[in-house]
Protein backbone atom coordinates (compact mmCIF):
# COMPACT_ATOMS: atom_id res chain seq x y z
CA UNK A 1 0.00 0.00 0.00
CA UNK A 2 0.92 3.54 -1.00
CA UNK A 3 0.98 6.45 1.30
CA UNK A 4 0.59 9.89 0.64
CA UNK A 5 2.02 12.69 3.45
CA UNK A 6 0.84 16.22 2.52
CA UNK A 7 3.04 18.50 4.81
CA UNK A 8 2.79 22.10 5.30
CA UNK A 9 5.64 25.10 5.79
CA UNK A 10 4.46 26.97 8.45
CA UNK A 11 5.94 29.46 11.13
CA UNK A 12 7.60 27.26 14.02
CA UNK A 13 5.52 26.64 16.89
CA UNK A 14 7.83 28.47 19.37
CA UNK A 15 7.80 31.80 17.34
CA UNK A 16 5.58 34.36 18.77
CA UNK A 17 4.20 35.69 15.69
CA UNK A 18 3.77 39.29 15.38
CA UNK A 19 1.14 41.33 13.42
CA UNK A 20 2.51 43.24 10.77
CA UNK A 21 1.75 47.06 11.70
CA UNK A 22 -0.41 47.09 8.34
CA UNK A 23 -2.86 45.06 9.19
CA UNK A 24 -1.88 42.76 5.90
CA UNK A 25 -0.72 39.79 7.82
CA UNK A 26 1.87 38.83 9.89
CA UNK A 27 5.16 39.18 9.90
CA UNK A 28 7.03 36.05 8.07
CA UNK A 29 10.69 38.04 6.97
CA UNK A 30 13.55 36.78 8.85
CA UNK A 31 11.14 34.10 11.10
CA UNK A 32 11.75 30.51 11.68
CA UNK A 33 9.65 28.28 9.42
CA UNK A 34 9.06 24.28 9.85
CA UNK A 35 7.06 21.77 9.08
CA UNK A 36 4.14 21.91 10.68
CA UNK A 37 4.16 19.76 14.12
CA UNK A 38 1.00 17.44 13.22
CA UNK A 39 2.59 16.62 9.64
CA UNK A 40 5.75 15.55 11.55
CA UNK A 41 3.44 13.05 13.70
CA UNK A 42 1.88 11.79 10.46
CA UNK A 43 5.18 10.90 8.20
CA UNK A 44 6.35 9.31 11.44
CA UNK A 45 3.45 7.02 11.27
CA UNK A 46 4.04 6.77 7.55
CA UNK A 47 7.03 5.57 8.27
CA UNK A 48 6.01 2.99 11.17
CA UNK A 49 3.70 1.60 8.66
CA UNK A 50 6.10 0.99 6.12
CA UNK A 51 8.49 -0.63 9.29
CA UNK A 52 5.67 -2.76 9.96
CA UNK A 53 5.65 -4.04 6.66
CA UNK A 54 1.67 -2.24 5.99
CA UNK A 55 3.16 0.04 3.86
CA UNK A 56 4.98 -0.13 0.74
CA UNK A 57 6.14 3.58 -0.11
CA UNK A 58 5.90 6.92 1.65
CA UNK A 59 5.27 10.18 -1.12
CA UNK A 60 5.56 13.29 0.82
CA UNK A 61 3.58 16.28 -0.60
CA UNK A 62 3.96 20.06 -0.51
CA UNK A 63 1.95 22.98 -2.06
CA UNK A 64 3.71 26.56 -2.07
CA UNK A 65 6.86 28.22 -2.66
CA UNK A 66 9.99 27.03 -3.77
CA UNK A 67 11.37 26.78 -0.06
CA UNK A 68 8.62 24.40 0.98
CA UNK A 69 10.95 21.73 -0.76
CA UNK A 70 13.29 22.14 2.75
CA UNK A 71 10.04 21.03 3.67
CA UNK A 72 9.88 17.80 1.93
CA UNK A 73 13.43 17.30 2.41
CA UNK A 74 12.77 17.00 6.10
CA UNK A 75 9.92 14.38 5.70
CA UNK A 76 12.49 12.88 3.05
CA UNK A 77 14.79 12.37 6.43
CA UNK A 78 12.12 11.46 8.26
CA UNK A 79 11.77 8.12 5.95
CA UNK A 80 9.80 9.35 2.75
CA UNK A 81 10.47 7.47 -0.09
CA UNK A 82 10.05 10.13 -2.76
CA UNK A 83 8.00 14.02 -2.83
CA UNK A 84 6.06 16.30 -4.87
CA UNK A 85 6.04 20.21 -5.14
CA UNK A 86 3.21 21.90 -6.39
CA UNK A 87 4.65 25.33 -6.82
CA UNK A 88 2.48 28.36 -5.95
CA UNK A 89 3.10 31.44 -4.47
CA UNK A 90 -0.38 32.03 -3.82
CA UNK A 91 -1.56 31.94 -0.21
CA UNK A 92 -2.76 28.18 0.10
CA UNK A 93 -5.89 27.66 1.16
CA UNK A 94 -7.80 24.27 2.04
CA UNK A 95 -10.38 24.15 -0.43
CA UNK A 96 -7.08 24.78 -3.13
CA UNK A 97 -5.26 22.41 -1.02
CA UNK A 98 -7.87 19.74 -1.16
CA UNK A 99 -8.07 19.76 -5.29
CA UNK A 100 -4.54 19.79 -5.59
CA UNK A 101 -4.39 16.51 -3.78
CA UNK A 102 -7.13 14.88 -4.67
CA UNK A 103 -5.75 15.32 -8.50
CA UNK A 104 -2.16 13.77 -6.75
CA UNK A 105 -4.83 11.06 -4.77
CA UNK A 106 -5.86 10.18 -8.45
CA UNK A 107 -2.46 9.87 -10.23
CA UNK A 108 -0.74 7.64 -7.41
CA UNK A 109 -3.52 6.01 -5.82
CA UNK A 110 -2.64 5.48 -2.82
CA UNK A 111 -4.63 3.55 -0.16
CA UNK A 112 -3.97 6.10 3.09
CA UNK A 113 -3.68 9.90 2.86
CA UNK A 114 -2.57 11.07 6.33
CA UNK A 115 -2.74 14.32 7.14
CA UNK A 116 -2.10 17.11 10.24
CA UNK A 117 -5.33 18.01 12.09
CA UNK A 118 -4.37 21.06 11.67
CA UNK A 119 -1.68 23.95 10.18
CA UNK A 120 -0.76 25.60 13.12
CA UNK A 121 -0.56 28.74 10.86
CA UNK A 122 -4.10 29.26 9.82
CA UNK A 123 -5.66 26.75 12.12
CA UNK A 124 -8.21 25.90 9.39
CA UNK A 125 -8.82 22.36 10.39
CA UNK A 126 -10.16 21.45 7.19
CA UNK A 127 -8.09 19.90 4.38
CA UNK A 128 -8.28 16.32 5.32
CA UNK A 129 -11.98 16.16 5.74
CA UNK A 130 -12.37 18.60 2.50
CA UNK A 131 -9.55 15.62 0.45
CA UNK A 132 -12.26 13.05 1.56
CA UNK A 133 -15.32 14.56 0.38
CA UNK A 134 -13.99 15.29 -2.79
CA UNK A 135 -12.38 11.49 -3.29
CA UNK A 136 -15.58 10.35 -1.33
CA UNK A 137 -13.50 8.08 0.82
CA UNK A 138 -13.90 7.73 4.44
CA UNK A 139 -12.25 9.98 7.50
CA UNK A 140 -10.94 9.86 10.73
CA UNK A 141 -9.79 12.96 12.08
CA UNK A 142 -7.50 13.61 15.32
CA UNK A 143 -6.40 10.17 15.14
CA UNK A 144 -4.13 9.06 18.56
CA UNK A 145 -3.86 5.33 17.19
CA UNK A 146 -3.98 4.10 13.90
CA UNK A 147 -4.10 0.43 12.90
CA UNK A 148 -4.62 -1.15 9.33
CA UNK A 149 -5.74 -4.56 8.45
CA UNK A 150 -6.60 -6.07 4.95
CA UNK A 151 -9.09 -3.78 3.67
CA UNK A 152 -9.75 -1.67 6.95
CA UNK A 153 -8.26 0.87 8.86
CA UNK A 154 -8.99 1.19 12.60
CA UNK A 155 -8.74 4.80 14.35
CA UNK A 156 -9.18 5.63 17.44
CA UNK A 157 -10.04 9.18 17.98
CA UNK A 158 -10.14 12.34 19.72
CA UNK A 159 -13.17 13.53 20.77
CA UNK A 160 -14.54 16.30 23.32
CA UNK A 161 -15.92 13.80 25.58
CA UNK A 162 -13.14 11.23 25.68
CA UNK A 163 -11.87 8.84 22.52
CA UNK A 164 -13.97 6.71 19.65
CA UNK A 165 -12.73 4.38 18.05
CA UNK A 166 -13.90 3.67 14.26
CA UNK A 167 -13.56 1.63 11.84
CA UNK A 168 -13.51 2.72 8.02
CA UNK A 169 -12.89 1.07 4.57
CA UNK A 170 -9.52 1.76 2.73
CA UNK A 171 -8.64 3.59 1.03
CA UNK A 172 -9.26 6.45 3.57
CA UNK A 173 -7.59 9.66 5.15
CA UNK A 174 -6.68 10.11 8.37
CA UNK A 175 -5.97 13.16 10.47
CA UNK A 176 -3.40 13.44 13.01
CA UNK A 177 -3.69 14.47 16.73
CA UNK A 178 -0.75 15.29 18.88
CA UNK A 179 -0.71 11.92 21.04
CA UNK A 180 -0.40 9.34 17.90
CA UNK A 181 3.36 9.17 18.15
CA UNK A 182 6.29 11.23 19.35
CA UNK A 183 8.68 11.86 16.07
CA UNK A 184 11.64 10.50 15.73
CA UNK A 185 14.66 12.98 15.55
CA UNK A 186 16.56 13.13 11.42
CA UNK A 187 19.62 12.06 11.86
CA UNK A 188 22.46 13.25 9.52
CA UNK A 189 23.14 10.57 7.67
CA UNK A 190 19.15 10.48 6.97
CA UNK A 191 19.90 14.38 5.85
CA UNK A 192 22.42 13.24 3.95
CA UNK A 193 20.49 10.34 2.17
CA UNK A 194 17.48 12.62 1.69
CA UNK A 195 19.31 14.90 -0.32
CA UNK A 196 19.68 11.92 -2.79
CA UNK A 197 16.05 10.77 -2.85
CA UNK A 198 13.38 11.57 -5.90
CA UNK A 199 11.50 15.33 -5.09
CA UNK A 200 9.46 16.15 -8.69
CA UNK A 201 7.89 19.50 -9.35
CA UNK A 202 4.53 20.22 -11.00
CA UNK A 203 2.19 23.10 -11.66
CA UNK A 204 -1.14 23.79 -10.44
CA UNK A 205 -2.41 23.78 -14.62
CA UNK A 206 -0.33 20.31 -14.64
CA UNK A 207 -2.86 19.19 -11.78
CA UNK A 208 -5.68 21.47 -13.12
CA UNK A 209 -5.98 23.38 -9.87
CA UNK A 210 -6.48 27.04 -9.39
CA UNK A 211 -5.34 28.28 -6.26
CA UNK A 212 -7.09 31.44 -6.02
CA UNK A 213 -7.84 32.14 -2.27
CA UNK A 214 -11.64 31.91 -2.01
CA UNK A 215 -11.80 33.65 1.33
CA UNK A 216 -10.83 37.39 1.43
CA UNK A 217 -8.41 38.68 4.26
CA UNK A 218 -9.78 42.03 4.83
CA UNK A 219 -7.35 42.78 7.86
CA UNK A 220 -5.32 41.13 10.37
CA UNK A 221 -5.03 42.56 13.61
CA UNK A 222 -3.70 42.00 17.31
CA UNK A 223 -5.72 40.44 19.95
CA UNK A 224 -6.55 42.95 22.97
CA UNK A 225 -4.08 42.62 25.45
CA UNK A 226 -4.75 41.91 29.05
CA UNK A 227 -4.26 44.63 31.73
CA UNK A 228 -1.62 43.64 33.87
CA UNK A 229 -1.82 41.57 36.87
CA UNK A 230 -0.21 41.80 40.13
CA UNK A 231 1.74 39.17 42.06
CA UNK A 232 0.21 38.68 45.73
CA UNK A 233 2.13 37.52 48.83
CA UNK A 234 -0.09 34.74 49.97
CA UNK A 235 -3.05 32.57 49.91
CA UNK A 236 -4.28 35.04 51.88
CA UNK A 237 -4.11 37.54 49.66
CA UNK A 238 -5.07 35.85 46.88
CA UNK A 239 -8.24 34.59 48.41
CA UNK A 240 -9.42 38.52 49.43
CA UNK A 241 -8.39 39.63 45.96
CA UNK A 242 -10.79 36.77 44.13
CA UNK A 243 -13.72 37.87 46.96
CA UNK A 244 -13.43 41.37 47.12
CA UNK A 245 -11.54 43.14 44.02
CA UNK A 246 -12.49 40.41 41.21
CA UNK A 247 -15.57 39.29 42.75
CA UNK A 248 -14.61 36.12 40.80
CA UNK A 249 -15.78 33.77 44.45
CA UNK B 1 -31.77 34.71 4.14
CA UNK B 2 -32.08 31.43 5.66
CA UNK B 3 -29.23 29.30 8.34
CA UNK B 4 -29.55 25.65 8.77
CA UNK B 5 -27.59 25.08 12.06
CA UNK B 6 -26.47 21.88 12.63
CA UNK B 7 -27.54 20.45 16.33
CA UNK B 8 -24.74 18.82 18.43
CA UNK B 9 -26.37 16.25 20.57
CA UNK B 10 -26.25 12.57 21.39
CA UNK B 11 -29.40 11.51 20.39
CA UNK B 12 -30.49 12.03 24.30
CA UNK B 13 -29.28 15.86 25.20
CA UNK B 14 -28.89 19.12 22.87
CA UNK B 15 -25.54 20.15 23.47
CA UNK B 16 -24.81 23.54 24.89
CA UNK B 17 -22.44 24.69 22.35
CA UNK B 18 -25.25 24.38 20.04
CA UNK B 19 -26.74 27.44 21.97
CA UNK B 20 -23.47 29.39 21.57
CA UNK B 21 -24.12 28.71 17.51
CA UNK B 22 -28.02 29.64 17.49
CA UNK B 23 -26.62 33.03 18.88
CA UNK B 24 -24.09 33.62 15.95
CA UNK B 25 -27.01 32.77 13.59
CA UNK B 26 -28.90 35.66 15.48
CA UNK B 27 -26.18 37.92 14.98
CA UNK B 28 -26.30 37.46 11.47
CA UNK B 29 -30.00 37.18 11.32
CA UNK B 30 -32.53 35.74 8.70
CA UNK B 31 -34.61 32.76 9.59
CA UNK B 32 -33.03 29.82 11.37
CA UNK B 33 -33.67 26.21 10.85
CA UNK B 34 -31.69 23.33 12.85
CA UNK B 35 -31.10 20.31 11.90
CA UNK B 36 -31.20 17.20 14.30
CA UNK B 37 -29.89 14.00 12.43
CA UNK B 38 -30.19 11.08 14.45
CA UNK B 39 -31.67 8.08 15.31
CA UNK B 40 -34.29 8.85 18.71
CA UNK B 41 -33.71 11.67 19.14
CA UNK B 42 -37.05 13.28 19.54
CA UNK B 43 -36.00 14.88 23.03
CA UNK B 44 -33.12 16.92 21.11
CA UNK B 45 -35.89 18.18 18.87
CA UNK B 46 -37.61 19.24 21.37
CA UNK B 47 -35.18 21.26 23.07
CA UNK B 48 -34.14 22.91 19.98
CA UNK B 49 -37.34 23.81 19.52
CA UNK B 50 -37.51 25.36 22.42
CA UNK B 51 -34.66 27.69 22.03
CA UNK B 52 -35.24 31.69 21.45
CA UNK B 53 -35.02 32.58 17.51
CA UNK B 54 -35.24 29.13 16.33
CA UNK B 55 -37.71 29.34 13.45
CA UNK B 56 -37.72 26.09 12.91
CA UNK B 57 -36.78 22.35 13.53
CA UNK B 58 -35.76 19.61 10.60
CA UNK B 59 -35.28 15.92 11.91
CA UNK B 60 -33.90 13.44 10.11
CA UNK B 61 -34.16 9.84 12.04
CA UNK B 62 -32.09 6.71 10.51
CA UNK B 63 -29.70 4.43 12.28
CA UNK B 64 -27.35 5.81 9.74
CA UNK B 65 -27.43 9.28 11.62
CA UNK B 66 -27.12 7.25 15.35
CA UNK B 67 -23.21 7.79 15.86
CA UNK B 68 -22.85 11.35 14.16
CA UNK B 69 -20.76 9.93 10.92
CA UNK B 70 -19.52 12.54 9.07
CA UNK B 71 -19.87 10.37 5.68
CA UNK B 72 -23.53 9.78 6.56
CA UNK B 73 -24.42 13.51 7.85
CA UNK B 74 -22.30 15.78 5.54
CA UNK B 75 -24.41 13.79 2.63
CA UNK B 76 -27.68 14.99 4.11
CA UNK B 77 -27.04 18.39 4.85
CA UNK B 78 -25.22 18.72 1.23
CA UNK B 79 -29.28 18.04 0.06
CA UNK B 80 -30.52 20.46 2.54
CA UNK B 81 -28.05 23.25 1.98
CA UNK B 82 -29.49 24.43 -1.41
CA UNK B 83 -32.21 26.06 0.64
CA UNK B 84 -29.93 28.23 2.57
CA UNK B 85 -27.86 31.19 2.48
CA UNK B 86 -25.27 30.11 5.90
CA UNK B 87 -25.01 26.54 7.12
CA UNK B 88 -23.09 26.03 10.62
CA UNK B 89 -22.12 24.31 13.45
CA UNK B 90 -20.49 24.32 16.87
CA UNK B 91 -16.10 24.12 16.46
CA UNK B 92 -16.12 21.23 18.62
CA UNK B 93 -14.63 18.00 17.52
CA UNK B 94 -18.11 16.91 16.02
CA UNK B 95 -18.47 20.36 13.80
CA UNK B 96 -14.71 20.73 13.07
CA UNK B 97 -14.84 16.78 11.51
CA UNK B 98 -17.85 17.74 9.64
CA UNK B 99 -18.40 20.66 8.27
CA UNK B 100 -15.60 20.99 6.01
CA UNK B 101 -16.64 18.09 4.57
CA UNK B 102 -19.94 19.91 3.44
CA UNK B 103 -18.22 22.75 2.54
CA UNK B 104 -16.14 20.68 0.20
CA UNK B 105 -19.14 19.04 -1.49
CA UNK B 106 -21.00 21.98 -1.92
CA UNK B 107 -17.59 23.37 -3.41
CA UNK B 108 -17.50 26.75 -0.90
CA UNK B 109 -14.73 27.26 1.87
CA UNK B 110 -15.56 26.71 5.09
CA UNK B 111 -14.74 29.42 7.71
CA UNK B 112 -13.45 27.95 10.99
CA UNK B 113 -13.87 29.23 14.53
CA UNK B 114 -15.57 32.41 14.30
CA UNK B 115 -15.45 34.48 17.04
CA UNK B 116 -17.50 37.63 15.63
CA UNK B 117 -20.03 38.47 13.02
CA UNK B 118 -19.12 41.97 11.15
CA UNK B 119 -21.82 41.22 8.10
CA UNK B 120 -23.75 38.43 6.67
CA UNK B 121 -20.45 37.73 4.48
CA UNK B 122 -17.59 39.16 6.98
CA UNK B 123 -15.83 37.33 10.23
CA UNK B 124 -13.86 37.57 12.80
CA UNK B 125 -11.07 34.44 13.32
CA UNK B 126 -8.49 33.84 15.37
CA UNK B 127 -5.29 32.47 13.63
CA UNK B 128 -1.74 31.51 14.67
CA UNK B 129 -3.16 30.28 17.74
CA UNK B 130 -4.87 33.69 18.68
CA UNK B 131 -1.76 35.83 18.43
CA UNK B 132 -3.53 37.60 15.48
CA UNK B 133 -7.21 37.86 14.36
CA UNK B 134 -7.89 37.90 10.83
CA UNK B 135 -11.13 39.60 9.46
CA UNK B 136 -12.24 37.31 6.19
CA UNK B 137 -14.92 37.70 3.76
CA UNK B 138 -16.47 35.23 1.82
CA UNK B 139 -17.77 35.63 -1.83
CA UNK B 140 -19.05 31.76 -2.01
CA UNK B 141 -23.03 31.78 -2.27
CA UNK B 142 -23.05 29.62 0.81
CA UNK B 143 -20.98 30.38 3.72
CA UNK B 144 -20.48 26.94 5.84
CA UNK B 145 -19.21 28.54 9.03
CA UNK B 146 -17.86 26.64 13.03
CA UNK B 147 -18.36 29.05 15.62
CA UNK B 148 -16.22 29.08 18.72
CA UNK B 149 -18.37 28.97 21.65
CA UNK B 150 -16.32 31.81 23.90
CA UNK B 151 -17.05 34.29 21.40
CA UNK B 152 -20.90 34.25 21.61
CA UNK B 153 -23.30 34.32 24.57
CA UNK B 154 -25.48 30.94 24.42
CA UNK B 155 -29.09 31.67 23.34
CA UNK B 156 -31.53 30.89 26.26
CA UNK B 157 -32.67 27.56 25.72
CA UNK B 158 -36.53 28.54 26.37
CA UNK B 159 -38.31 31.00 24.89
CA UNK B 160 -39.02 29.57 21.41
CA UNK B 161 -41.51 27.13 20.10
CA UNK B 162 -40.65 26.34 16.60
CA UNK B 163 -42.28 24.18 14.32
CA UNK B 164 -40.78 20.44 14.05
CA UNK B 165 -40.44 19.21 10.58
CA UNK B 166 -39.76 15.54 9.17
CA UNK B 167 -36.79 15.59 6.79
CA UNK B 168 -36.21 11.76 4.22
CA UNK B 169 -33.06 10.41 5.34
CA UNK B 170 -29.95 10.06 2.71
CA UNK B 171 -29.14 6.17 2.15
CA UNK B 172 -25.97 4.54 4.49
CA UNK B 173 -22.83 5.81 3.08
CA UNK B 174 -20.95 2.71 3.86
CA UNK B 175 -17.77 3.53 4.65
CA UNK B 176 -17.22 4.03 8.05
CA UNK B 177 -18.92 2.30 11.15
CA UNK B 178 -18.32 3.11 14.99
CA UNK B 179 -16.57 0.82 16.94
CA UNK B 180 -16.79 1.99 20.15
CA UNK B 181 -16.32 5.03 22.68
CA UNK B 182 -14.68 5.54 25.80
CA UNK B 183 -15.91 8.91 27.48
CA UNK B 184 -14.61 10.03 30.84
CA UNK B 185 -17.32 10.24 33.20
CA UNK B 186 -17.31 13.07 35.59
CA UNK B 187 -19.37 14.56 38.05
CA UNK B 188 -18.07 17.89 37.58
CA UNK B 189 -18.99 20.31 34.63
CA UNK B 190 -18.32 19.58 31.39
CA UNK B 191 -14.99 22.04 30.78
CA UNK B 192 -16.39 24.25 28.04
CA UNK B 193 -19.64 24.87 30.44
CA UNK B 194 -17.45 25.27 33.51
CA UNK B 195 -17.98 29.20 35.51
CA UNK B 196 -14.81 28.24 37.05
CA UNK B 197 -11.88 25.90 36.10
CA UNK B 198 -9.02 24.47 37.95
CA UNK B 199 -6.04 23.27 35.41
CA UNK B 200 -3.06 21.34 36.44
CA UNK B 201 0.06 21.52 34.59
CA UNK B 202 3.21 19.12 34.20
CA UNK B 203 4.13 20.76 37.84
CA UNK B 204 1.54 18.67 39.15
CA UNK B 205 3.98 15.59 39.08
CA UNK B 206 1.77 12.74 38.86
CA UNK B 207 -1.69 11.68 38.50
CA UNK B 208 -2.97 10.98 42.03
CA UNK B 209 -1.68 14.39 42.89
CA UNK B 210 -4.57 16.34 40.94
CA UNK B 211 -6.64 15.03 43.77
CA UNK B 212 -5.41 18.15 45.64
CA UNK B 213 -6.90 20.00 42.55
CA UNK B 214 -10.16 18.04 42.68
CA UNK B 215 -10.23 18.98 46.23
CA UNK B 216 -10.14 22.67 45.70
CA UNK B 217 -12.60 22.06 42.24
CA UNK B 218 -15.34 20.18 44.48
CA UNK B 219 -14.84 23.54 47.00
CA UNK B 220 -15.46 25.84 44.03
CA UNK B 221 -17.97 23.81 41.95
CA UNK B 222 -15.41 24.23 39.45
CA UNK B 223 -14.31 21.66 36.53
CA UNK B 224 -10.51 20.72 36.16
CA UNK B 225 -8.61 21.15 33.12
CA UNK B 226 -4.95 20.20 32.16
CA UNK B 227 -1.85 21.38 30.10
CA UNK B 228 -0.58 18.97 27.28
CA UNK B 229 2.28 18.20 29.37
CA UNK B 230 0.53 16.73 32.07
CA UNK B 231 -2.00 14.79 29.23
CA UNK B 232 1.00 13.66 27.66
CA UNK B 233 2.31 12.53 31.07
CA UNK B 234 -0.43 10.28 31.81
CA UNK B 235 -2.02 12.35 34.60
CA UNK B 236 -5.64 12.92 33.34
CA UNK B 237 -7.03 11.85 29.88
CA UNK B 238 -7.01 13.75 26.27
CA UNK B 239 -10.20 15.73 27.11
CA UNK B 240 -8.96 17.44 29.71
CA UNK B 241 -6.79 19.29 27.82
CA UNK B 242 -6.91 23.03 27.35
CA UNK B 243 -5.19 24.83 24.13
CA UNK B 244 -5.03 25.43 20.64
CA UNK B 245 -5.54 22.10 19.86
CA UNK B 246 -7.54 21.24 23.15
CA UNK B 247 -10.87 22.66 24.02
CA UNK B 248 -10.74 26.85 24.06
CA UNK B 249 -12.49 27.96 27.19
CA UNK B 250 -13.32 31.23 28.68
CA UNK B 251 -14.71 31.27 32.02
CA UNK B 252 -15.25 33.46 35.04
CA UNK B 253 -12.52 32.48 36.76
CA UNK B 254 -9.12 30.23 35.50
CA UNK B 255 -6.91 28.73 38.17
CA UNK B 256 -3.19 27.62 36.41
CA UNK B 257 -1.41 25.50 39.00
CA UNK B 258 1.93 24.05 37.85
CA UNK B 259 1.58 25.49 34.30
CA UNK B 260 4.13 27.50 32.71
CA UNK B 261 1.89 29.43 30.06
CA UNK B 262 3.27 27.84 26.85
CA UNK B 263 1.73 29.91 23.50
CA UNK B 264 -0.46 26.96 23.00
CA UNK B 265 -1.48 26.42 26.01
CA UNK B 266 -2.64 30.30 26.76
CA UNK B 267 -4.40 30.28 23.11
CA UNK B 268 -7.08 28.21 24.87
CA UNK B 269 -7.96 30.16 27.86
CA UNK B 270 -6.52 33.27 27.64
CA UNK B 271 -10.32 34.71 27.15
CA UNK B 272 -11.17 33.94 30.72
CA UNK B 273 -12.30 36.96 32.96
CA UNK B 274 -9.97 36.37 35.72
CA UNK B 275 -6.94 34.43 35.52
CA UNK B 276 -5.04 33.01 38.61
CA UNK B 277 -1.54 31.61 38.00
CA UNK B 278 0.25 29.24 40.90
CA UNK B 279 4.05 28.97 39.92
CA UNK B 280 7.08 28.34 41.93
CA UNK B 281 8.65 30.30 39.30
CA UNK B 282 8.37 34.38 39.49
CA UNK B 283 9.19 34.01 35.44
CA UNK B 284 6.93 31.67 33.99
CA UNK B 285 5.07 33.04 30.95
CA UNK B 286 1.82 32.29 32.94
CA UNK B 287 2.57 35.26 34.78
CA UNK B 288 2.22 37.46 31.42
CA UNK B 289 -1.49 37.16 31.61
CA UNK B 290 -2.57 36.21 35.02
CA UNK B 291 -4.62 38.99 36.72
CA UNK B 292 -3.07 37.55 40.04
CA UNK B 293 -0.05 35.07 40.63
CA UNK B 294 1.24 33.66 43.29
CA UNK B 295 4.95 32.37 43.40
CA UNK B 296 4.62 28.94 45.35
CA UNK B 297 5.22 25.82 46.18
CA UNK B 298 1.75 24.20 44.50
CA UNK B 299 2.14 21.41 47.07
CA UNK B 300 1.44 23.83 49.83
CA UNK B 301 -0.23 26.20 48.55
CA UNK B 302 -3.17 24.57 46.86
CA UNK B 303 -4.02 22.46 50.15
CA UNK B 304 -4.08 26.26 51.59
CA UNK B 305 -6.16 27.46 49.51
CA UNK B 306 -8.60 24.87 49.57
CA UNK B 307 -9.05 24.92 53.49
CA UNK B 308 -8.93 28.95 53.34
CA UNK B 309 -12.24 28.77 50.93
CA UNK B 310 -13.98 26.92 53.84
C1 LIG C 1 1.51 21.70 17.80
C2 LIG C 1 1.47 21.87 19.28
C3 LIG C 1 0.24 22.01 19.89
C4 LIG C 1 0.16 22.16 21.28
N1 LIG C 1 -1.06 22.30 21.85
C5 LIG C 1 -1.15 22.48 23.19
C6 LIG C 1 -2.41 22.66 23.83
O1 LIG C 1 -3.48 22.63 23.19
N2 LIG C 1 -2.44 22.83 25.17
C7 LIG C 1 -1.28 22.86 25.94
O2 LIG C 1 -1.38 23.05 27.16
N3 LIG C 1 -0.09 22.68 25.35
C8 LIG C 1 0.01 22.48 24.01
N4 LIG C 1 1.24 22.28 23.44
C9 LIG C 1 2.42 22.11 24.34
C10 LIG C 1 3.02 23.40 24.84
O3 LIG C 1 3.93 23.90 23.88
C11 LIG C 1 3.76 23.17 26.17
O4 LIG C 1 4.73 22.17 26.00
C12 LIG C 1 2.84 22.74 27.32
O5 LIG C 1 1.72 23.60 27.41
C13 LIG C 1 3.61 22.78 28.63
O6 LIG C 1 2.80 22.30 29.69
P1 LIG C 1 3.09 22.73 31.19
O7 LIG C 1 2.99 24.19 31.33
O8 LIG C 1 2.23 21.89 32.06
O9 LIG C 1 4.57 22.19 31.43
P2 LIG C 1 5.91 23.00 31.64
O10 LIG C 1 6.15 23.97 30.56
O11 LIG C 1 6.96 21.98 31.91
O12 LIG C 1 5.64 23.85 32.96
C14 LIG C 1 5.51 23.31 34.24
C15 LIG C 1 5.41 24.47 35.22
O13 LIG C 1 5.16 23.97 36.52
C16 LIG C 1 5.89 24.73 37.45
N5 LIG C 1 6.10 23.90 38.64
C17 LIG C 1 6.77 22.73 38.71
N6 LIG C 1 6.72 22.24 39.97
C18 LIG C 1 5.99 23.10 40.70
C19 LIG C 1 5.58 23.15 42.06
N7 LIG C 1 5.91 22.16 42.92
N8 LIG C 1 4.84 24.20 42.48
C20 LIG C 1 4.50 25.19 41.63
N9 LIG C 1 4.86 25.20 40.33
C21 LIG C 1 5.59 24.17 39.87
C22 LIG C 1 7.16 25.10 36.72
O14 LIG C 1 7.75 26.29 37.28
C23 LIG C 1 6.65 25.33 35.30
O15 LIG C 1 6.30 26.70 35.08
C24 LIG C 1 1.34 22.15 22.06
C25 LIG C 1 2.58 22.00 21.43
C26 LIG C 1 2.65 21.85 20.06
C27 LIG C 1 3.97 21.69 19.42
N1 LIG D 1 0.05 23.96 1.45
C1 LIG D 1 -0.03 22.71 1.90
N2 LIG D 1 0.79 21.75 1.43
C2 LIG D 1 0.72 20.48 1.90
N3 LIG D 1 -0.15 20.07 2.83
C3 LIG D 1 -0.99 20.99 3.34
C4 LIG D 1 -0.99 22.34 2.91
N4 LIG D 1 -1.95 22.99 3.60
C5 LIG D 1 -2.53 22.07 4.42
N5 LIG D 1 -1.95 20.86 4.27
C6 LIG D 1 -2.27 19.61 4.98
O1 LIG D 1 -3.56 19.74 5.58
C7 LIG D 1 -3.46 19.68 7.00
C8 LIG D 1 -4.51 20.57 7.65
O2 LIG D 1 -4.33 21.91 7.28
P1 LIG D 1 -5.45 23.03 7.50
O3 LIG D 1 -6.73 22.48 6.98
O4 LIG D 1 -4.95 24.23 6.75
O5 LIG D 1 -5.50 23.28 8.99
C9 LIG D 1 -2.01 20.02 7.30
O6 LIG D 1 -1.62 19.49 8.55
C10 LIG D 1 -1.31 19.36 6.12
O7 LIG D 1 -1.21 17.95 6.31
Amino acid sequence: MKILVPVKRVVDYNVKVRVKSDGTGVETTNVKMSMNPFDEIAVEEAVRLKEAGVATEIVAVSIGVTQVQETLRTALAIGADRAIHVQTDLETQPLGVAKALKALVDKEQPGLVILGKQAIDDDANQTGQMLAALLGWSQATFASKVKVEGETVTVTREIDGGLETLALKLPAIVTTDLRLNEPRYVTLPNIMKAKKKPLDTVTPDALGVDFAPRLKTLKVSEPAKRGAGKQVGSVAELVEKLKNEAKAI
Amino acid sequence: MGILVIAEHDNARLKAATLNTIAAATKIGGDITVLVAGQGAADVAKAAAAVAGVAKVLVADDAAYRDQLAENLSALIVKLAAGYTHVMAPATAFGKNLLPRVAALLDVAQISEIVAVQSADTFVRPIYAGNALATVQSADPIKVITVRSTGFDAAASTGGSAAVENVAAEADSGLSRLVGQELTKSARPELTAARIIVSGGRGMGSGENFALLEALADKLGAAVGASRAAVDAGFVPNDYQVGQTGKIVAPELYIAVGISGAIQHLAGMKDSKVIVAINKDAEAPITQVADYWLVADLFQAVPELTAALG
